[in-house]
């Protein structure tokens, strides 16, 4: 089971995201709980400065526009 | 590498080609040569191409310089700098940097917790959204180097003295308490892996959204300024928003300020209004009021500014581009 937090004030790219994690986890068999954190002062606490952010077991993996799918598919 | 000269080469011979190209197709469609309606299709058809071609240009190669400055290294930069000098790099890193407006309030914050002075932060805060590649692309296809060169040299300076000011002002107690007691951070910056391949990859993935993003209001900005160009008289608008109306420049900021338009919603408008004989001074401020000081910003913003910052902030930037518009409406 992963902990996945996805970063981000709610904004489209946010939630595109989120959904392509959830996806890319479900084609790969691995469990995740994915949470969006959109409070800026618990985003700010991670150190992230472009949105969306991903972190992964409190690691902070990726910052910044909606990740590659390839991308995603090396966390899991 | 090979790739890249391949790709610049091609890209310029379409560019050149665009003109008689458009003149063929205009000459082979059954309207009169020489008339209005053909001025107009002609105009279209050789705009049209033209603004995506620089646009799609500029995009990717910004795409690819994007990719090597990142907000970790332009914040490890900007940590090292004082006032003065960290202002002008700031606002010059502004234009480099990848920034959306959603992530306006992580990157403030991030600045902030690792040293970086208020007013350089707002610097770039400024030049950021304001001159973009979008901005700058759109204005070099539609009205040429002359008015691109302008805005961006003046977008620069409202950044640069904008955030000098805001610095001078020494606010940091109007910054949110929960922002002051954020630990300090350090502006480390990650070992850059990216090859050139990648960063062709970045410029690409940018042209795609990018493009495909604001391709509608382009379209709508050449549609405009293909039917005024044949068909509306001009100096319509030269009454209201002329060079002479002296009311002109403060009335444009302010009706630019609850209007919220990224840099490629608001060309249409702008090409409307130049094409109609409003003076370019006075356009410039209003497209730099749209686009640096709208109220979601200031929304978003709120979160980690209170209010006596925010209002110093629109003060500042909003004599700015006053200035701008005068001394424009003035020297032209």
């Amino acid at each position: 089971m992963k902990a996945v937090k996805v970063l981000g004030s709610g904004c489209a790219n946010c939630k595109a995201t989120a959904r392509l994690i959830e996806q890319v986890a479900a084609d790969r068999g691995v469990s995740v709980v994915v949470e969006k954190v959109e409070k800026m002062e618990d985003i700010a606490r991670f150190n992230v400065m472009a949105t969306p952010g991903v972190v992964i077991d409190g690691v902070v993996v990726h910052s910044g526009g909606i990740p590659a799918r390839s991308k995603v598919e090396g966390w899991f | 590498m090979l790739f890249l000269a391949a790709a610049t080469t091609l890209w310029f011979v379409l560019y050149l080609a665009l003109a008689p190209l458009a003149d063929t197709a205009v000459a082979a469609l059954p309207v009169e040569g020489g008339s209005r309606l053909a001025e107009s299709l002609r105009f279209f058809l050789y705009d049209t191409p033209k603004v995506l071609l620089l646009l799609a240009g500029v995009v990717m190669l910004m795409g690819m310089v994007n990719s090597w400055f990142t907000p970790e290294r332009t914040r490890a930069l900007l940590a090292r700098r004082g006032e003065g000098v960290g202002n002008v790099l700031a606002a010059l890193l502004g234009i480099v940097t990848p920034f959306c407006s959603c992530s306006a309030v992580p990157l403030f914050i991030g600045f902030v917790r690792a040293g970086v002075p208020l007013g350089n932060t707002f610097s770039f805060l400024i030049s950021a959204p304001m001159v973009n590649e979008v901005a700058l692309a759109l204005l070099l296809g539609m009205f040429g180097v002359r008015v691109a060169g302008l805005y961006l040299g003046l977008g620069l300076a409202i950044a640069i003295v904008s955030g000098w000011v805001i610095g001078r002002l020494k606010m940091e107690g109007s910054l949110e308490d929960w922002v002051r007691e954020m630990p300090h951070a350090d502006a480390t910056v990650g070992h850059d892996t990216l090859t050139l391949a990648d960063r062709i990859d970045v410029g690409f993935a940018s042209v795609r959204e990018i493009v495909g993003k604001v391709w509608p209001y382009i379209l709508a900005g050449i549609a405009v300024g293909a039917a005024i160009h044949g068909y509306v008289p001009e100096a319509l608008m030269a009454r209201f928003m002329g060079r002479d109306v002296w009311w002109a420049v403060p009335l444009s900021v302010l009706l630019g300020v609850p209007m919220y338009a990224n840099a490629a919603g608001i060309i249409p408008v702008v090409e409307a209004l130049l094409a109609k004989g409003a003076a370019l001074g006075t356009v410039l401020a209003f497209m730099m009021s749209v686009i640096a000081l709208s109220l979601p910003e200031m929304i978003i913003l709120r979160k980690v500014l209170k209010p006596r910052l925010i209002a110093a902030f629109v003060g500042v930037v909003a004599t700015g581009i006053l200035v701008v518009g005068y001394v424009f409406n003035a020297v032209l």
